[in-house]
């Protein structure tokens, strides 16, 4: 029997659209030349084709092409704004606010740049995963260069307010970065208009091929620049040399040009799903929790909470047939859940509990409706055979009891 | 995660799952872990008082699929032995047998401690004292 496979991690990564794939395909034999070759028609073509895919890429943030800095993917983009402001500017400064619900990428490099020197305050976030404005404004101080809060979290959806955020930096003039890998293609964003100037991004989250992204790099008022991570023959104004992944380049420009036009109509599909999924799971189980805001979330993830039931253990009764991610500890080797939804106050049973569900451009209505009845049927398996619903059922107090730690 | 195949059988057809009746005085009842650390294991037996065999072994458990397959294995092994023999139960039996990965391993470790668990409430039950439970039972 053909099993059915229903991918609803497009968090993780999205499938790459086959018009995407279509257009990288020349790059690849007939035109395979090195965009940095200016002495024959081969160099001439590939570069052409890249100035293309960085005018793409700009209007879909509405940014100049000159400020779209190609990359290997939003990691690096992520490593190169920190660390290259950090390095330009720590004569200025020494001090870099962020968050700690921040994607790994942001996080780790600023535990590398405090080994260099860097004082890095890390801000809570509130139960609905939302910053504390009025505590990033008060973390500022004389030595602060730079704010780098995510526009969209990975695992939440929850959306940062960066309107705000960009004001209070440009009242106290200081660099605002903002990974906004989660957001771009798939809802608004205008970096200039929230007052970025740095920004991290990615083609693989937005149907296009991995092993690229950019960063946006601001260059009037102020005319930012970050110091090279990666030393060679000066490519991308010397912030970032490299041969040009010619290819990959294209198709992230291809997807961002079919982003920019379908992002609205997937968007608006997609939220229908979503709050499908959720309203349905809510109405046949008991003890269902939206974790994160709901209103400041992207329209396609939902990461939700099933009291009493361990993560891991309910992504096996379905994860022949569905793709998802749990915040469970047990996905990992630390055995410790997921530090954003930790961050945000949920009590290790719940973060243990949780599962993201991140739909995508390919996520069809039966594919939700299967992953319902799946979901809810899993989710009674193992309350089933789970001695805390029981006891929960029994109307015992489980903070009562005493567990032994192990 | 690369579930081995007893883990996948055990975890789709977990044996023995329910609940005994704790107020009995030959039912052992051990609970470990924590839902904070992601399992909770609760293990219960029903023992024959005079040969002292584990006539019933029943669990629950909240946490992974290795945790729901090595208690449902546990409380496999453990009918018809007797008390003295389920003592000698090593979690590194259930690691072989489950053929568990290193990070699983403390899946394990958590059904040994629920097996024990089980017997020593069974033992303080009944007035059985640990040091010299060997003696009674075979006398």
């Amino acid at each position: 029997m053909a099993q059915r496979l229903i991918y609803l991690d497009n968090n993780a990564t999205t499938p790459t659209d086959p018009r995407v794939v279509e257009t990288m395909v020349p790059y690849f034999f007939e035109k395979h030349g090195n965009a940095a070759s200016r002495s024959h028609p081969f160099g001439w073509e590939a570069e052409e084709a890249v100035d293309y895919a960085r005018e793409q890429v700009a209007a879909l943030v509405n940014v100049d092409p000159k400020e779209i800095i190609f990359t290997s993917g939003a990691t690096e983009s992520d490593n190169l704004a920190l660390k290259g402001v950090f390095e330009m500017y720590r004569r200025k400064g020494n001090h870099i606010i962020t968050v700690k619900t921040e994607h790994k990428a942001v996080l780790d490099s600023c535990q590398r740049l405090e080994k260099d020197g860097a004082e890095v305050t890390y801000l809570d976030v509130k139960s609905d995963g939302l910053i504390d404005l009025s505590k990033l404004e008060a973390a500022i101080k004389d030595t602060t260069i730079l704010v780098s809060v995510m526009w969209a979290n990975n695992e939440t959806g929850v959306i940062q307010p960066m309107k705000e955020i960009g004001e209070i930096c440009a009242k106290h003039g200081v660099l605002f970065m903002s990974d906004a890998t989660q957001a771009v293609g798939k809802i608004p964003v205008d970096p200039k208009e929230m007052g970025i100037h740095l920004m991290a991004f990615s083609g693989h989250k937005m149907y296009g091929p991995k092993g690229v992204g950019a960063l946006f790099v601001n260059r009037k008022s102020p005319r930012v620049k970050v110091t090279a991570q990666m030393d060679g023959g000066g490519h991308e104004r010397g912030m970032r040399s490299g041969t040009l992944n010619v290819p990959a380049i294209v198709g992230f420009g291809k997807a961002a040009e079919l982003a920019k036009k379908e992002m609205d109509q997937d968007a608006a599909r997609l939220s229908k799903l979503r709050d499908k999924l959720e309203k349905s799971l809510m109405a046949k189980l008991e003890e269902v929790y939206i974790n994160g805001n709901p209103d400041h979330r992207m329209p396609h993830v939902t990461n939700l909470s099933f009291k009493h039931v361990e993560g891991e253990g309910l992504m096996m009764t379905f994860n022949q047939n569905i793709a998802l991610s749990s915040g469970s500890a047990c996905t990992s080797a630390s055995l410790e859940p997921s530090y954003v939804l930790i961050a945000m106050g949920l009590g290790d049973d719940l973060a243990h509990s949780s599962l993201r569900f991140s739909l995508g451009r390919f996520t069809t209505e039966d594919d939700i409706d299967y992953t319902i009845e799946a979901i809810a049927k899993g989710v009674n398996h193992m309350r089933d055979l789970s001695p805390i619903w029981e006891m929960y059922k029994e109307g015992i107090d489980l903070e009562s009891v005493e567990w032994s730690e192990h | 995660m690369d579930n081995t195949k007893k883990v996948l059988e055990h975890f789709k057809n977990p044996k023995n799952v329910g609940t005994l009746d704790k107020s009995k005085k030959n039912v052992g009842t051990g609970l470990v872990g924590a839902p904070e650390c992601g399992d909770v294991m609760r293990l219960q037996i029903e023992v024959d008082e005079t040969t002292s065999v584990i006539k019933d072994a029943k669990f629950k458990t909240f946490g992974c699929g290795s945790a729901i397959a090595s208690s449902s294995l546990a409380t496999e092994w453990l009918k018809g032995k007797t008390i003295d023999q389920a003592m000698a139960i090593d979690n590194m039996d259930i690691v072989e047998e489950l053929a568990l990965p290193p990070v699983k391993i403390h899946c394990s470790v958590l059904a040994e401690d629920a097996i024990k668990s089980a017997i020593k409430d069974y033992r303080v039950k009944n007035g059985i004292e640990v040091g010299d439970a060997e003696e009674k039972v075979n006398a």
